[in-house]
């Protein structure tokens, strides 16, 4: 196995009954990388990131993901990722706080360990004043990087990002990039889906889905001079006219 | 071991946080068992008592009197005809109409026999057949009086054996119902709040997004179970606590048998349920479902064990039916424990059967608990 790269996926496919949601989709990922894994809704992207985490099994197809097999090792990736769902999944009834305590408990760091990390990263995130009060009272914008936060609190080799930005206000979503910005320089490999085209540009390479298929992946520069677009967006919207 | 103590004290959190819940949990029940400890009783009282004399001799007044002195009879008047008291039942007015034909006096004295018309309102007929034994009762009574005068006037014939039956109540002399009745109540109460709360808990997480969180984390099925329940065992104990010493302090219950003995079993029997609760959970995508498939356990649950319906009258089938119903095994513990003083070998089968139960419930649940579909 290349040690370069952290997600090798192959024909890999997910059908429920007759439908086809994600059909035969193969791309790798780099150590390192921010990957946009872009879509028009209903395009199959959640489906394909699912089987990724470990949560839905694919109907053919392989996959790596951290050097485990999605097949028969699907617990030993969870130790090595982070995933932030597209709809808000912490507690609304914990605090910032014990959200944060919860979620390291979980992935098994230290008492110790997570009063450090919580300290740093409610530092960071300048929640200083909120850290006691209850989730459901914060604003989306805030709810979302506290979530990326806590996705990162175990250090994963890879993180997941299901439409992290949606809903967001423009300075929260530039805040945000910032923070995916900084966990992909401290190695973290960052698998992000969006609806955004400007926050594509920023991805180190973009993978866009059509029907279940990937039709076009490679750097948002190439993918312009392929398509003869000057921005994403258009890239977009011609292959997903078709 | 670890993360099994964050999750539980995540769910305690959360628990006592939710200021709509607390009552639910804990005043609830409690006005559940003052109230229905109250009501729910067998005995039939204040019977509307109706009655047609066509008589009008001081025997057929001898008799009315003997209702008229009974507490469970509200004599209320003498219907003019059959009719008009047949419109009244009808109406609701009255429940029981007791029919004196005419000559009744003069034939008893000289045939000895004779025949009372008693027409019962059988709408209940749980409690038309109450009314019928206490109207039995009262004529038998009745009877027996006027044998004794009768006798006096030709005490040269044989005196009749009087062959009678001399109950003896044992464990509960006084037929308390209430002493009766708490014990099981106190069954359901803590039945339903551990069944309810631990259903309608992991489908919550469903709902809200938070248990695919959960499942992307490297957690074990285990863990996550056992810190999830451990919480809703703990209030079950805590429901049995508070309904012992209302029943102690408020009914006055006897607690002949042995107090840890009624622990250990409810300490099982809460598996049980728990794993109920939690093998609904996993077939259910919203507490909409959970909530009324529990409903749906708890009715029959309630309805066959034996607590309000004696388990023996039910149909061969339905007896068998309820061998599978843990409720029952509660009840009867309960009652065998508290007003009996039955020990650990006495309730011996009922202990080993619920364990059973609560493995193989607890198994299936897990079991069936994916974290990935």
């Amino acid at each position: 196995m290349d040690n370069d790269k952290v997600i090798q996926v192959e024909g890999l496919t997910k059908m429920f009954g007759d439908f086809t949601a994600v059909d035969a989709i193969t791309f790798d990922v780099k150590k390192g990388e921010i990957f946009g894994f872009l879509g028009a809704n209903g395009a199959g992207k959640t489906t394909a990131m699912k089987m990724l985490i470990g949560i839905s099994i694919p109907t053919a197809g392989t996959a790596n993901v951290a050097g485990f097999d999605v097949f028969k090792q699907a617990e030993d990736i969870k130790k090595n990722i982070g995933y932030m769902s597209q709809k808000f999944a912490l507690y609304d009834d914990l605090t910032v706080k014990e959200n944060i305590t919860f979620f390291g408990g979980i992935y098994g760091l230290s008492r110790n360990v997570i009063k450090e990390k919580s300290d740093v990263l409610i530092t960071e995130l300048g929640l200083q004043k909120v850290a006691n009060q209850l989730v459901a009272s914060l604003p989306l914008g805030w709810k979302q990087k506290l979530s990326f936060s806590v996705a990162l609190i175990h250090d994963p080799k890879i993180v997941f990002l299901d439409e992290p930005t949606g809903g967001v206000d423009p300075i929260t979503r530039r805040q945000f990039w910032e923070m995916i910005y900084k966990a992909a320089n401290e190695g973290t490999t960052v698998f992000v889906t969006t609806h955004y085209m400007d926050e594509a540009e920023y991805c180190d390479r973009v993978s866009i889905m059509v029907n279940g298929k990937i039709e076009a992946l490679d750097t948002p520069k190439k993918l312009k001079k392929q398509f003869n677009a000057a921005t994403m967006n258009d890239v977009f919207l011609k292959l997903a006219r078709g | 071991m670890k993360t099994i103590l964050y999750i539980i004290q995540k769910e305690f959190k959360q628990i006592f946080r939710n200021k709509g819940m607390l009552p639910i949990i804990f005043v609830l029940p409690v006005l559940q068992l003052i109230i229905l400890s109250n009501a729910a009783t067998f005995e039939v009282k204040n019977i509307k008592f109706g009655y047609i004399d066509n008589d009008h001799t001081s025997t057929s007044r001898a008799l009315v009197e003997k209702f008229n002195a009974s507490d469970y009879f509200n004599v209320l008047t003498d219907f003019p005809s059959e009719a008009k008291a047949s419109a009244e039942m009808l109406l609701g007015n009255v429940d029981v109409v007791l029919d004196i034909p005419q000559y009744f006096e003069r034939d008893l004295q000289k045939e000895k026999y004779i025949n009372l018309g008693v027409t019962i309102n059988a709408i209940d007929g749980a409690a038309a057949g109450v009314e019928n034994v206490y109207i039995t009762q009262i004529v038998k009574r009745y009877n027996q009086h006027l044998k004794i005068d009768l006798l006096q006037v030709s005490d040269n014939q044989i005196q009749p054996v009087n062959i009678e039956t001399i109950p003896l109540f044992w464990y509960n002399e006084t037929l308390n119902y209430k002493t009766f009745m708490v014990p099981g109540i106190l069954v359901l109460l803590v039945t339903m709040i551990t069944l309810f709360l631990s259903g309608m808990n992991i489908v919550r997480e469903k709902e809200i997004g938070t248990l695919e969180q959960i499942n992307v984390t490297p957690i074990k099925k285990s863990q996550f179970i056992i810190g999830k329940l451990f919480p809703f065992w703990v209030i079950g104990m805590g429901l049995l606590t508070i309904g012992l010493l209302l029943a102690k302090i408020i009914f006055q219950v006897p607690m002949v048998g042995s107090l840890a003995l009624l622990y250990l079993y409810t300490s099982i029997y809460i598996l049980v349920i728990l794993g109920i609760g939690l093998f609904i959970s996993n077939f259910t995508d919203t507490q909409q479902q959970a909530m009324f498939i529990a409903w749906f356990f708890t009715v029959i649950f309630i309805l066959m064990s034996g607590l309000f319906t004696p388990i023996e009258s039910m149909p061969k089938w339905a007896q068998i039916v309820t061998e599978f119903n843990p409720v029952k095994y509660f009840v009867e513990v309960m009652r065998m424990v508290m007003l009996k003083g039955s020990g650990f070998i006495d309730i011996l089968p009922h202990l080993l059967k619920t364990l059973l139960y609560a493995f193989v419930m607890n198994g299936l649940a897990v079991w069936r608990y994916k974290k990935t579909t």
